[in-house]
């Protein structure tokens, strides 16, 4: 499984960590509701170092398409609240 | 998985009316984009080399307060002492807010070069593949061919985009609080590093030395006035003597 990390490139993770990745992926889901920054940074900082320890960095020269796309790690609470009312994380019809 | 998002799929094919075309149209936005993440890390660049210059500047003017502050304590003035020392403890603030902004700018420079890296690979890798597709090219298959043309590269772009504009918004804040420590270096509040003027301490201090050494020149003096030249005396002893020798002379003359 593809898992992009935004603006720090893409991580090979088994599928056997993705139970572990929906566990840290509900705590950043409650830490998004509570609108708390402090509990939401460490939930999306918990998330991105799994997704980084458990994972093998992409060769740069690879394409592949991500199956998930992750905020990058100094996001703000309210900036990755605008993302996920967007109609997604990448925006359609940047690369054309 | 609730918060996360798959990246869709670019859908501008169904646009084109030669699907090559739009091969070639996307590699040369990629090579765009390309150009201004290179320009991303030069502003970058740019911003953290001007803050280093003010901390080294903000650095300088600290030991020069503090010199100033020593100074005005020998001179027994107590209240240009404190006043240099306030404005010194003032800049330490502005100098580690600065080392904040340094370290961003160079966490934000190591980030762009990274994705630029990146992007690079991945154009390099589109370009290969472009060609392949367009010298094995049939109408039949290029719809297909093309979309997995795509893959990877769209997702990068947006994600590389959207970094070169935290970085433009991170880079054009901080410039903006780095053009307010220029004013302020530039102000009376700290001297002009080309020591051209001087600041109010520093006319104040040269002020007092001067002062002072007319002081200390009118009080040895005048020392030597209600003493006499007896109060000089064991130092006169040495300097007689030279003088001496003359005044025998005289009186061997006389009594010749």
């Amino acid at each position: 499984m593809i898992v992009r990390i935004m603006g720090e490139g893409q991580f090979d993770l088994d599928a056997s960590h993705l139970d572990e990745l929906n566990r840290l992926d509900d705590a950043l889901g409650d830490a998004i509701d509570s609108g708390d920054d402090d509990q939401f940074r460490t939930a999306l900082a918990a998330l991105l170092d799994e997704v980084r320890s458990s994972g093998t960095p992409v060769a740069d020269d690879s394409l592949v398409d991500s199956e998930l796309v992750l905020p990058y790690a100094e996001a703000h609470v309210d900036e990755v609240k605008a993302m996920l009312t967007d109609e997604g994380l990448i925006p359609d019809g940047r690369a054309t | 998985m609730s918060m996360i998002f798959r990246a869709k799929a670019d859908k501008a094919l169904d646009r084109a009316e030669d699907p090559r075309e739009t091969l070639d149209y996307s590699y040369k936005k990629q090579l765009d984009l390309l150009q201004k993440v290179r320009r991303g890390v030069a502003d970058v660049a740019t911003s953290r080399k001007r803050i280093e210059v003010q901390m080294s500047q903000l650095n300088t003017q600290s030991g020069k307060l503090q010199g100033q502050a020593a100074k005005a304590l020998e001179l027994g003035r107590e209240d240009l002492a404190r006043e240099a020392l306030t404005r010194r403890s003032g800049l330490g603030g502005q100098i580690t807010d600065l080392g904040e902004q340094h370290a961003n700018l160079q966490a934000e420079e190591e980030k762009l070069t990274m994705a630029a890296q990146r992007l690079q690979a991945k154009v390099e890798s589109f370009r290969t593949r472009k060609e392949t597709i367009k010298a094995n090219y049939t109408a039949a298959q290029a719809q297909t061919q093309i979309s997995e043309a795509f893959s990877g590269i769209s997702e990068e772009m947006s994600d590389v985009g959207m970094a070169v504009q935290r970085a433009e918004d991170k880079t054009a804040e901080l410039q903006a609080r780095a053009g307010a420590v220029d004013e302020l270096l530039a102000s009376g509040v700290l001297n002009d590093v080309t020591g051209t003027s001087k600041d109010d301490i520093t006319v104040e201090l040269d002020r007092l030395a001067s002062t002072s050494d007319v002081e200390l020149e009118l009080a040895r003096m005048k020392q030597e006035l209600t003493t006499g030249p007896t109060g000089d005396v064991p130092k006169q002893i040495e300097g007689q003597a030279g003088t001496a020798e003359p005044v025998e002379t005289e009186r061997e003359e006389e009594q010749r």
